[in-house]
Parts: C-alpha cells; structure tokens; sequence
C-alpha cells in the first residue's frame, strides 16, 4: 500500500490556506464598502481609502475565481 | 449506429438513469447554503446549477476514458456487469435520496461495479489498493480537510466582520456565496458527467460498437450533459434541506464560508491530483461552518446518519449490483428480470416519498422532529426578510429563466 500523503498535505496545505485568504479578503471587501454608522461626518480621505482597499479585495476575488474556471477547463 | 444491440440500449438508458439520478442527488452540494441563506430562490438556485452542469460536460473529455479508475479490471467486463453495477447504484442513491442524506454518487457507482465484477467474475478482477486510494482515504480526508479550512474561515469572517451591521454585510456574502456554488455547480457537471460518458463509451467498446480507446462520441456528451442538467434542474429537495437546514444552523457568512471551502477544496484536490468526492468536502464545509460561528449549532445525530450513509454507500450499492449481476448472468430473462425488479423498485421508493413530499415550496422549512430546528424554523418565519434580497435576485434569474424549457425539451427525446 503506497499512500501519497505528501500529495494529501499539499491539498490540506493549499485548501486551508487560499480558503482563509478568500474568505479573509473578501470580508475585508465587504467591511470596507459597508456604511458605518456616523462615518458619513468624518473625513472623506479615510472613506475613500477604505472603498479603494475593499474594491481590490473584490478584485483580487474575482481574479481568483477566474482561476478557478481556468483550472476546470483546463 | 445499427450496431447497438438491445442490451448495449438498456446499458445506455440505465446509464443515463444513473446520470439523472446524480445531478438530481448533487444539487445539494451546489445549493443547499445558497438556498436556505436566501442568496437564491430555490428554483433559480437549481436552475443555474442546472446550466452550469451542462456547460460544464462540454468543457473536457479528459477523464471520461478511465471511468473505473483502475478499480475493476476492464478487460473482461461484459455489458450486463456495467448493467447490474449501475441498477446498484440507482437503488442506493433513490434509497439515500428517499432519507434526505448526502452521499456519493461516484462511491455508489464504485459499489455496484465492484459488486456486481465480484459476482460476476470473481474478487480477482476487483483491485483492493485502488479502492482504498481512490475511494476510502479521499471519503476520510475530504471532511475533515474541508471542515478544518471552512471553521478557521468562518471564525476569521466574524471577526473581521463584528463591527459591521449585519444586515448590511449579508447581502455581500449572498453575493459571494453564489460565486463559489457557481464553481462547485461547473466543477461537478465536468467530473460527474464525465463518469456516465465513460460508463456509456465502455459499454459501446465492450459491445464492438466502437474502437477501444475512442473519445465519446458527440451524442454521448450532449445527452449526458442534458441528463444531469435535467437531474440537477429537478432537484433533490430532500438533500438540499438536510445540508441547508438539517446539518447546521446557516447564516448567509458561515454559507459563504462554507461555499468557498468546499469550491477551493475540491479545485485544489481535483488539481493537483488527489480527488476527494465532493459530497464529503461539502457535507464537511457545511459542519465547518456550525462550528465555526460562536453558538453555531452542528445537529450531531443528522451529521451520524450521514456519515453511516457514507459507511454503507461502498457495501449496499455492491450488494445490489452483486445480486443484480447474479440474476443478469441468467440470459436474457435474467436482464428482463433485472430491468423489471429494477423498476419496481424505483417506483416503490418514488411512491414512499409522496406521503413526505419535500420541494421547492417548503425546502426552507426544516425537518419535524429535530427540536432546534422548529426553533429556526419559528425565527425565520418572523424574522422580516433580508435587505437586498430582492433586487438581487432579479439580475440572477433573466440569464437563468429560459433554461429549464431548453433542457427539458430535448431530454425527452434521448431520455
């Protein structure tokens, strides 16, 4: 019996890891494009920041996701 | 063409039977979080599945040539064994269907042929080791891969998340949520309909059709693809409730956690080379996710029913793939007899699902007898309906609407 567990890790590994990362940036995405209540007072500077941060966040989303079709069709 | 014989047709047809009855059971694993967060109308959610499932058949033939994967000895395999294999694993995945449990319909399909090879030819041409590779260490590690990425994501979402208004935030991950079912819906039309296009091109070079190491032709791809687009349309509602609802309490975050898990394991296995079955990655996510959020709840007894479905899917789709293979073995009255019991049995199972019907109208709702899950039931009825919502759902349903006709139509004529 021949296990391929180096094969098994490296799936755990890259799971565990972009499944984070996805997650984790997305969210960011989501908390950065949200109203936060009285914000609408402060700064715009710091707003705008925060929507250019979390549209990249999408960006880097949608890139991936991209990926994922590539690997499938390929 | 002329030289399909009869029993070649039965195999086809069964195949196709068997390709219906797996779209019909993996909705699910597509679906179900996205269904019963409300990220999707059921029927609209089941309907881009559908699509996607279709378009994803066409997209690769790459793994349609090793159906068996090395499990059964290919050699000697006669069309009435592919014949007995796949009545195996209908019966299983009607019966599993019938009890609203997740499980494999690639292991079901393993079951019946390795049962039905058993009977038929002997334990010889049955190889052990590819079955524990291919089939038991993926069953073991597809959960616990899945579940472990999806509880780390889910805690890593709520806390980056515990300042933002949560009504706000969940029309985002309703959002996502529908991106990462979309790839699961695509990665499952390409491997799933695959196995039922080599189920039926075996069967053709068993039966001198074709040229052994042929591609399927064109009318195997496309009628494959309309199966399990029409299986998928159909909906296994009782499934997409126990995982949507049954397994674990599902906020729109933990389904986005959940979604993503899965689609990243099953992309990152399927990649690089150590398939897990997709059923358990997204059983698995789905725990995750309960376990992730602080007083998620995870329903053990369900998630026991269903990890001893997973136990038993192997052994009972082979025990009746053997018995099928047995009685198939006798001539020609022993297919008959075969096809006949068959049938009957579908009917008998399809007819027992009438007195609890589940559809697209109370999939939400979830099941009686499961105290806490009354309680969300309860909640959800009074809780008002989630902003955004609505204007979401209507960008998703005009692509998606005039698709169902379309399957349905010419699935009718193959079928």
């Amino acid at each position: 019996m021949n296990i391929d567990w180096a094969a098994l890790g490296e799936v755990f590994g890259v799971t565990l890891v972009v499944t984070v990362a996805l997650v984790g940036l997305f969210t960011l995405g989501i908390v950065g494009t949200a109203r936060k209540p009285g914000a609408s007072a402060t700064a715009g500077g710091a707003g705008a920041l925060a929507r250019t941060g979390a549209y990249a966040a999408f960006a880097l989303c949608a890139a991936a996701v991209g990926y994922g079709i590539s690997l499938i069709v390929g | 063409m002329e030289h399909i014989t009869l029993l070649i047709g039965i195999v086809i047809v069964t195949a196709l039977v068997f390709d219906f009855t797996n779209g019909f059971h993996d909705t699910a694993n597509a679906m179900a979080t996205t269904i019963s967060t409300g990220a999707l109308r059921p029927k609209v959610a089941v309907a881009m599945s559908a699509v996607l499932n279709l378009v994803g058949a066409f997209l690769s033939v790459e793994v349609a040539a090793t159906i068996s994967k090395g499990i059964v000895d290919e050699s000697g395999i006669r069309p009435e064994i592919i014949f007995a294999g796949l009545v195996g694993a209908i019966v299983w995945n009607l019966l599993t269907w019938l009890a609203g449990l997740p499980s494999s319909s690639s292991h079901a399909l393993f079951g019946g042929l390795i049962g039905a090879t058993v009977a038929s030819v002997g334990t010889g041409a049955v190889h052990g080791e590819a079955v524990v590779m291919k089939v038991l260490i993926p069953a073991v590690a597809a959960p616990i891969v899945a579940g472990l990425a999806t509880v780390l994501a889910t805690r890593l979402t709520y806390r980056l998340a515990r300042n933002t208004d949560p009504e706000a935030s969940a029309t985002g991950y309703r959002a996502g949520q529908i991106a990462s079912a979309a790839l699961v819906s695509l990665a499952h039309g390409t491997n799933d309909a695959q196995k039922t296009m080599g189920v039926i091109t075996l069967a053709l070079v068993s039966g001198g059709v074709i040229a052994p190491h042929s591609d399927p032709p064109m009318w195997v791809i496309v009628s494959a693809g309309l199966a399990i687009a029409l299986g998928t349309y159909l909906g296994g509602w009782r499934i997409i409730r126990t995982l949507g609802k049954g397994l674990a309490d599902i906020q729109p975050a933990q389904g986005f956690a959940a979604q993503t898990g899965a689609a990243v394991t099953i992309l990152a296995s399927s990649h690089i080379g150590f398939a897990l079955s997709t059923t358990q990655v997204c059983s698995g996510a789905v725990m995750g996710a309960g376990m992730g959020r602080k007083g998620g709840v995870v329903r053990w007894s369900t998630a026991g029913r269903m990890v001893a479905a997973w136990g038993l899917t192997l052994p009972a789709a082979g025990l009746v793939g053997a018995g099928a293979a047995l009685l198939a073995d006798q001539g020609d009255w022993g297919v008959t007899a075969v096809a006949v019991l068959a049938l009957g049995a579908c009917g008998a199972i399809w007819a027992a699902s009438r007195r609890k019907p589940v559809d697209s109208s109370n999939v939400n709702e979830a099941e009686a007898g499961e105290p806490a899950g009354v309680v969300t039931a309860a909640i959800q009825a009074v809780a008002p309906p989630p902003a955004g919502a609505l204007h979401q759902d209507a960008p998703a349903t005009s692509p998606v609407a005039p698709a169902p006709a379309a399957t349905a139509a010419p699935a009718a004529t193959t079928a």
